[in-house]
């Protein structure tokens, strides 16, 4: 059998030490620890001299907390630690909303502006959760990376159902804008000859079933809206094409956040491969919260084998156990379930991890250990930086 | 035997959210599959198009159609039941209500075509939400004969920081549809919702951010109003053989080394000295794990709601883990 392959290892320090690295962009799907990783890099680039800001989409109290901010919004705050490298570090979170609307009254005349701002379909797309956010995420760094005032912008993806929902945010708006649904609403306010042209593709049909499923105020809405919108959308679209090739360019980094459990893992699967079919830059996965036992020459079979030899004799001394006596080398015994306990996780940590690099051999790796508590404040993020740094945990 | 009763008799709609990563996937498989025992007929409904419920079933990815996909666990010279399962996606959910209330389907098909599907998740999302909800409420009422189809409907559910928004969909859609059809369906999608038959429970795990994102998700809710909380699953809890004293001492870095390499020495082991100093690292960071824990475990307390406990299953979660979950939750009267 082949030995089982080793994966290169993904160094974040040279990664943020090369001055052409200007967008970081942290993915993967919830709950591995994407945002934590965000800010443990973003601190660590500012700690060797960069100019940094960190955009998270995740309303995570406890993170702002841990940069010393009472709260993040849609502004980008300095966070205050004494960098002695020069190096700086401003921390936002994305307000969807709010970005949306100072798009719309910055490209809209204040009338128009104030039409689209009142349309309950505005109200609906501009404050939900899916899809939106992705739009406006990349309307952010689009925004944050045009300032030229940070050298060194770091972004966590959003919460989505799969992490892939963030790469199709502008496909999708211009599918949407190119679509004949599009046409045919704007239809009606359109030329004569327009029109025409809609009536072939069966427009009343068509019309007669959204007015019976939506009902004619839905559609007359609609109609509004996306008339209203109009002259936004070129806009729109023209910039979510320009983030979208700004995120192919060689200063883009993706950096894919994973657990070592087989979803997560699945799931970062999936995005080295649509990273690699848009001709997206990827740096590397961090595997994050690994086990790492601390007596790895004990094997698993072994720990039970002696925690079941000290249990067994303490309860059977010829069937008499003193009922005053504490049962004897109970703390080793249970010292060594755990341990063994231990080594099974991380094997099979080390077997999902196989499974990935089996698939992508070329993708670097680091390993980050799980922390026994959540990070409360900038040292421990700076631990998480600094283990990113770090030798290798496994082998 | 006695006539059993569970915590949530009466509830036929079971709604599972939860934070990511917190297995919100398995548990409502597993409340699922617990429900469906004494002949009774479960139908568990996915509506994020993850086909997570055909990995964790080891089957062919679901259709947009209910199918069989288990059977509960039959239990002293009882019958289990029938577990059915349904992937719901936005598309399927549209042209099934096209067809249900208008018998419109082709008509469905054009609009699809027309990018109808596409217009909904991306301009109106609470369309989209109010047709998979939409879905899940028709699952629960259906009748044949004059009795109900479905004993039980358990949706896999967005996750938590999602939930009110999806739920809440009579008002998320109200603002886009006053009057109409579709306004008419949200207000009975949101009837069901908002009754005494449906239960929204959360599973999380014992760490902070996924307590704290589910007492934050059972505030939104209860500020929603009418929507009835219902459990707090604590998934993949791990026991150990530890005395508490251990553990504090642990804990507090003053972990019994000489105490450890004494036992490692009777068990035959070798090195105990140096052994003892590696595993005593190994105690006192699950002892500060263990303490996190029950910090985060009286803060679910305080929020008032059952609680039933989940174990870690060692191996990775396959069919004998998701019966074994089941039974668990049946033990503690979840089901």
């Amino acid at each position: 059998m082949n030995p089982s392959p080793t994966p290169p290892r993904l160094d974040t320090d040279a990664l943020i030490d090369d001055r052409r690295t200007r967008i970081i962009v942290c993915c993967g799907s919830g709950g591995v620890g994407k945002t934590t990783a965000a800010a443990a890099i973003g601190l660590r680039a500012a700690q060797r001299g960069r100019h940094v800001v960190v955009l998270t989409v995740d309303p995570a109290r406890r993170l702002a907390q841990a940069m010393g901010l009472s709260y993040l919004d849609n502004i980008p705050r300095p966070v205050d630690a004494d960098f002695a490298s020069g190096g700086s570090l401003h921390a936002m979170m994305l307000d969807m909303k709010r970005t949306f609307d100072e798009i719309v009254e910055a490209h809209a005349d204040p009338d128009r502006a104030a039409q689209i701002l009142a349309n309950p379909f505005y109200q609906s797309l501009s404050s939900s959760f899916s899809g939106t956010q992705e739009y406006m995420a990349m309307e952010k760094l689009g925004q944050l990376h045009r300032t030229h005032e940070w050298d060194l912008i770091v972004v966590d993806t959003p919460p989505s159902r799969s992490a892939l929902d963030f790469l199709d945010a502008p496909q999708r708006l211009g599918r949407f804008l190119d679509g004949r649904l599009i046409r045919l609403l704007t239809a009606p306010a359109s030329p004569r000859r327009a029109y025409m042209k809609v009536l072939n593709a069966g427009f009343s049909i068509v019309t007669g079933t959204l007015t019976k499923v939506l009902g004619a105020q839905v559609l007359k809405d609609m109609q509004t809206f996306v008339t209203a919108f109009d002259t936004l959308f070129g806009g729109f679209r023209e910039r979510a094409e320009s983030t979208y090739r700004l995120l192919q360019t060689p200063g883009t980094a993706f950096i894919v956040v994973a657990a070592p459990e087989p979803d997560a893992l699945r799931e970062a699967s999936y995005f080295v491969e649509r990273l690699a079919g848009e001709r997206m830059p990827l740096a590397g996965l961090i595997l994050n919260r690994v086990h790492v036992p601390a007596a790895p020459r004990l094997s698993a079979a072994r720990s039970i084998a002696a925690a079941e030899t000290l249990e067994n004799n303490h309860e059977m001394p010829n069937g008499a156990v003193e009922p005053a006596e504490p049962p004897r080398y109970a703390l080793a015994a249970g010292v060594l379930r755990l341990h063994a306990e231990r080594m099974q996780l991380a094997a099979r940590e080390r077997r999902v991890a196989e499974h990935f690099t089996a698939a992508h051999p070329t993708v670097p790796v680091v390993a980050v250990a799980a922390q026994p508590e959540d990070v409360h404040d900038l040292e421990g993020l700076r631990a998480i930086g600094l283990s990113l740094a770090s030798r290798p945990v496994h082998g | 035997m006695r006539a059993r009763d569970t915590d949530w008799e009466g509830v036929r709609l079971h709604v599972v959210t939860g934070k990511g990563g917190t297995g919100k996937t398995t548990v409502a498989a597993a409340l699922a599959l617990a429900l469906a025992y004494d002949g009774r007929k479960v139908l568990l409904i996915e509506v994020e198009g993850r086909q997570g419920l055909a990995r964790l079933f080891d089957c062919p990815p679901l259709p947009y159609a209910e199918r069989k996909i288990g059977i509960g666990p039959g239990k002293e010279g009882r019958a289990g039941g029938d577990l059915y399962a349904l992937a719901v996606d936005p598309e399927g959910a549209l042209l099934d209500y096209l067809e249900m209330f208008y018998g419109i389907r082709h008509a469905g098909q054009a609009l699809t075509r027309l990018g109808l599907v596409d217009f909904a998740t991306t301009i109106a999302p609470g369309l989209s939400d109010v047709l998979r909800t939409g879905k899940a409420t028709e699952a629960t009422r259906r009748k044949a004969g004059g009795r109900e189809v479905y004993d039980a409907v358990v949706m896999d559910a967005p996750p938590t920081g999602r939930i009110g928004r999806f739920l809440n969909v009579s008002v998320e859609v109200s603002g886009l549809a006053r009057v109409g059809p579709v306004r008419t369906h949200a207000d009975t999608v949101a009837r069901v919702i908002r009754s005494p038959q449906t239960a929204v429970h959360f599973v999380t795990t014992l760490e902070e951010m996924p307590v704290q994102e589910t007492l934050d998700g059972l505030t939104e809710l209860r500020e929603l109003g009418g929507i009835q909380l219902g459990g707090i699953f604590i998934n993949m809890v791990r026991p150990d053989g530890v005395a508490e004293a251990d553990l504090e001492a642990a804990a507090a870095g003053r972990a019994d080394e000489a105490e450890i390499a004494l036992g490692l020495k009777a068990a035959g082991l070798a090195d105990s000295q140096v052994l003892a100093a590696e595993l005593a690292v190994e105690l006192a960071e699950h002892a500060r794990h263990v303490a996190l824990q029950e910090r985060e475990r009286r803060e679910l307390a305080a929020a008032g709601q059952p609680r039933y406990e989940l174990p870690a299953i060692a191996d990775g979660i396959d069919l004998g883990g998701l019966y074994r979950l089941a039974e668990v939750l049946r033990e503690q009267g979840a089901a």
